[in-house]
């Protein structure tokens, strides 16, 4: 028993950092009705950023949660700022042209950062420093959780609320919705389409690169093609619970997280991969709108 | 290649000629010897080590004899194959078939051994490999050799110090499946503790690459074993003992060679404390040969070497030796190796003597131990245990074959 819930627990954790990523994938979707093939890479450079955010303050050497805390939100800031020029530079030129080349261009942005992270950090892996120590802490026997997986919980946590706040209660919020329902509908209620857009994918970026910055703490190899399994997984997630559906990323996210911990730990370890695909399949089979998702008609 | 068959036959006559007069062939003959491995990718201080170790034994051939065997000056070309297997396969074709090297050193990862070693075989070029320990290795073919001991007997001095030296009789397993050192060695250590009496309680597995590995922790800690075995290279050693001390597990982790790089430590930090993991050298061995090959490399590269380095040092030294041995007995031969030879039946010819002359090394005296072939091309070395006691790495037991 102690066992399984361990497991448990290393599934939810696990969870979390899909759903933070799979939140990106879900707003950009339910807005644009694009997939950010490229949301995986800017989880990558997430952890780049803050990798290098801590050599900066000798987090590393000299851990103390102000500086946890301040590589974290630095490394947000960056992505978001990315995740604007991306948006500005890739994908605003192709908005009026077929969803297809929206797509491509997508994909060669994905290729883009993959390479150019090689280019610019070096194909090895790097190690983050343990900005935060590692403690652990009891909780049943035969159960822990370490401070770090308590700290990913509560981000992810606090992200996600706050997230929702945002899109519910705020006039950007409530902006970001219209536009989801209607691109011209909404710009002649005198809303700015293109920086509700743009707005988007800062606050998707801004989520991927948080879970960057968690995953490294605790798994701290990280290097330019990690964002590549991460974002597909996510992807995954984000249509296991229904794409364009905030709640629905954040429930497939720890569907996910726990499958994939399970089929390791009960099955084989060499499905760790496969279960993310089968789930996907399945689904589409079963309940092609996913989870939550509603059904509606629609050509892709 | 046949089209270009007239040229390298009016050079070879013309170099005959040479001989004759008593000459070592046209000024600018050179020869080319081929270096592979993985300077970039996960388990980049590999490819490093080797690199530098080949540098320094290429160094001191410089120093010694202007760089020259049998009046030709030796060139090393380096070439990367960033961790891949494919890869592997890919930059010893270049080595073979446009730089026309007599003789390649390298992989340290069994999997790229074994990959490119199909290779130097087809073409009669020896390949020696510093530090490949799986046994299927030199099985490829009569031009592969090794410098260091086989996993069969890296398994036995595992499971023995684990039984006998820290006296334990239920063990955990953790290999990584697409690893063939991983594998071999797993499967080694098992036969081995089984047959002394004791019991592994579980074997679990991961993939190369793999980042998190808590899911498998977390089912050998509900088998409470008493130590855990974990034949990987040391990127996922360092991780996984991170993870598992993480879990709660607190036993020691025990290793094979691969766990040697200068970043092992640097990953795993304080949950390596406690570990022990087989290897072909201590530096705190107070051999002289081995105490002044440390001193030359720390004075050359500012760090201290790993076994892996000075196994390719020996590589580089053994293949060096062996040339001029075939420069001695039978210079008609040597002069075959020349790089005006390449593409030659008399280039086919040389590299298979070079072969014979490497084949018959006994006694050298290597800085990573004596190193005689036995017919199998493998060497038979001592193996050492390293303990990890305070983020240091300490000299525990030395176990002869």
């Amino acid at each position: 028993m102690s066992e399984f819930l361990q497991q448990l627990i290393n599934g939810v954790t696990l969870g979390c950092v899909y759903a933070l990523i799979a939140l990106g994938y879900t707003m950009v979707y339910g807005i644009l009705r694009l997939i950010n093939f490229a949301h995986g890479d800017v989880y990558m450079l997430g952890a780049f950023f803050g990798l290098y955010l801590s050599r900066i303050f000798h987090a590393g050497t000299d851990p103390n949660p102000l500086k946890a805390v301040l590589v974290l939100v630095l490394s947000m800031a960056a992505c978001g700022l990315i995740g604007i020029v991306i948006e500005r530079a890739a994908y605003l030129p192709v908005r009026k042209s077929p969803r297809l080349s929206a797509l491509i261009t997508a994909i060669g942005v994905s290729l883009l950062l993959e390479n150019g992270g090689i280019l610019v950090f070096g194909p090895d892996p790097k190690f983050f420093p343990q900005i935060v120590p590692a403690s652990n802490i009891q909780l049943l026997p035969g159960v822990t959780i370490s401070n770090q997986q308590v700290i990913i919980l509560v981000v992810s946590l606090v992200l996600m609320v706050a997230l929702r706040f945002v899109v519910l209660h705020t006039r950007v919020g409530k902006a970001m919705q219209a536009v989801s329902f209607n691109h011209t509908a909404a710009s002649l209620m005198g809303i700015s389409v293109n920086r509700i857009i743009t707005f988007t994918f800062m606050i998707g970026s801004m989520l991927a690169a948080a879970a960057g910055v968690l995953v490294a703490l605790q798994n701290p190899k990280i290097d330019p093609l990690m964002g590549i399994m991460p974002g597909l997984k996510a992807f995954v997630a984000a249509v296991l619970g229904g794409i364009g559906n905030i709640p629905g990323a954040v429930l497939g996210g720890l569907v996910m997280g726990i499958a994939e911990v399970m089929v390791v730990g009960y099955v084989s370890p060499t499905y760790r991969d496969a279960i993310a695909f089968v789930l996907l399949i399945v689904i589409l089979l079963v309940r092609p709108a996913g989870i939550l998702g509603r059904n509606v008609a629609e050509k892709v | 290649m046949m089209s270009r068959g007239r040229i390298p036959a009016i050079l070879t006559l013309v170099t005959l000629l040479g001989l004759t007069a008593g000459c070592g062939g046209a000024k600018n003959d050179e020869l080319v010897i081929g270096e592979y491995g993985s300077l970039t990718g996960n388990d980049a201080t590999f490819g490093g080590s080797t690199r530098d170790g080949v540098e320094l034994a290429m160094a001191e051939l410089q120093e010694s004899d202007q760089g020259m065997i049998g009046g030709a000056k030796v060139r090393v070309v380096s070439e990367d194959d960033r961790g891949l297997p494919e890869e592997a396969v890919t930059v010893v074709k270049k080595l073979v078939n446009q730089d026309r090297v007599i003789a390649v050193i390298g992989e340290v990862a069994s999997s790229r051994s074994l990959a490119a070693a199909p290779v130097c075989q087809e073409n009669g070029v020896p390949m020696i490999t510093p530090s490949s320990t799986n046994p299927k290795v030199t099985q490829v073919g009569d031009h592969i050799f090794r410098m260091c001991f086989i996993d069969p007997f890296q398994g036995t001095v595992m499971a023995r110090f684990a039984y006998e030296n820290l006296n334990l009789r239920k063990v955990a397993v953790l290999k990584d499946v697409r690893n063939e050192y991983s594998v071999g060695l797993a499967e080694f250590f098992t036969e081995a503790f089984l047959k002394m009496g004791g019991q592994v309680v579980v074997e679990q597995a991961f993939s190369a690459g793999d980042q998190d590995f808590r899911a498998q922790l977390t089912s050998i800690k509900a088998k409470k074993p008493e130590a855990i075995f974990l034949p990987s290279y040391y990127t996922e050693a360092g991780l996984i003992a991170r993870q598992a001390r993480e879990l709660g597990i607190t036993v020691p982790l025990l290793g094979g060679d691969g766990w040697e790089s200068e970043q092992l430590i640097e990953i795993g930090g304080k949950a390596l404390n406690g570990a022990y993991y087989s290897n072909h050298f201590a530096v705190d061995n107070p051999d002289p040969a081995l105490q002044s090959f440390l001193q030359r490399y720390k004075a050359k590269f500012g760090k201290e070497p790993d076994a892996i380095g000075g196994l390719a040092y020996d590589a580089a030294r053994v293949l060096f030796t062996a040339m001029g041995k075939l420069h001695e007995q039978d210079p008609q031969a040597f002069s075959g190796l020349l790089s005006s030879k390449a593409g030659t039946p008399e280039r086919r010819e040389a590299t298979r003597k070079l072969r014979d002359v490497i084949a018959t090394t006994t006694g050298f005296p290597g800085v990573t131990g004596t190193i005689t072939l036995d017919e199998n091309r493998n060497a038979s070395k001592a193996a050492v245990v390293l303990a990890i006691k305070d983020e240091k790495k300490v000299f525990s037991a030395v176990v002869n074959p």
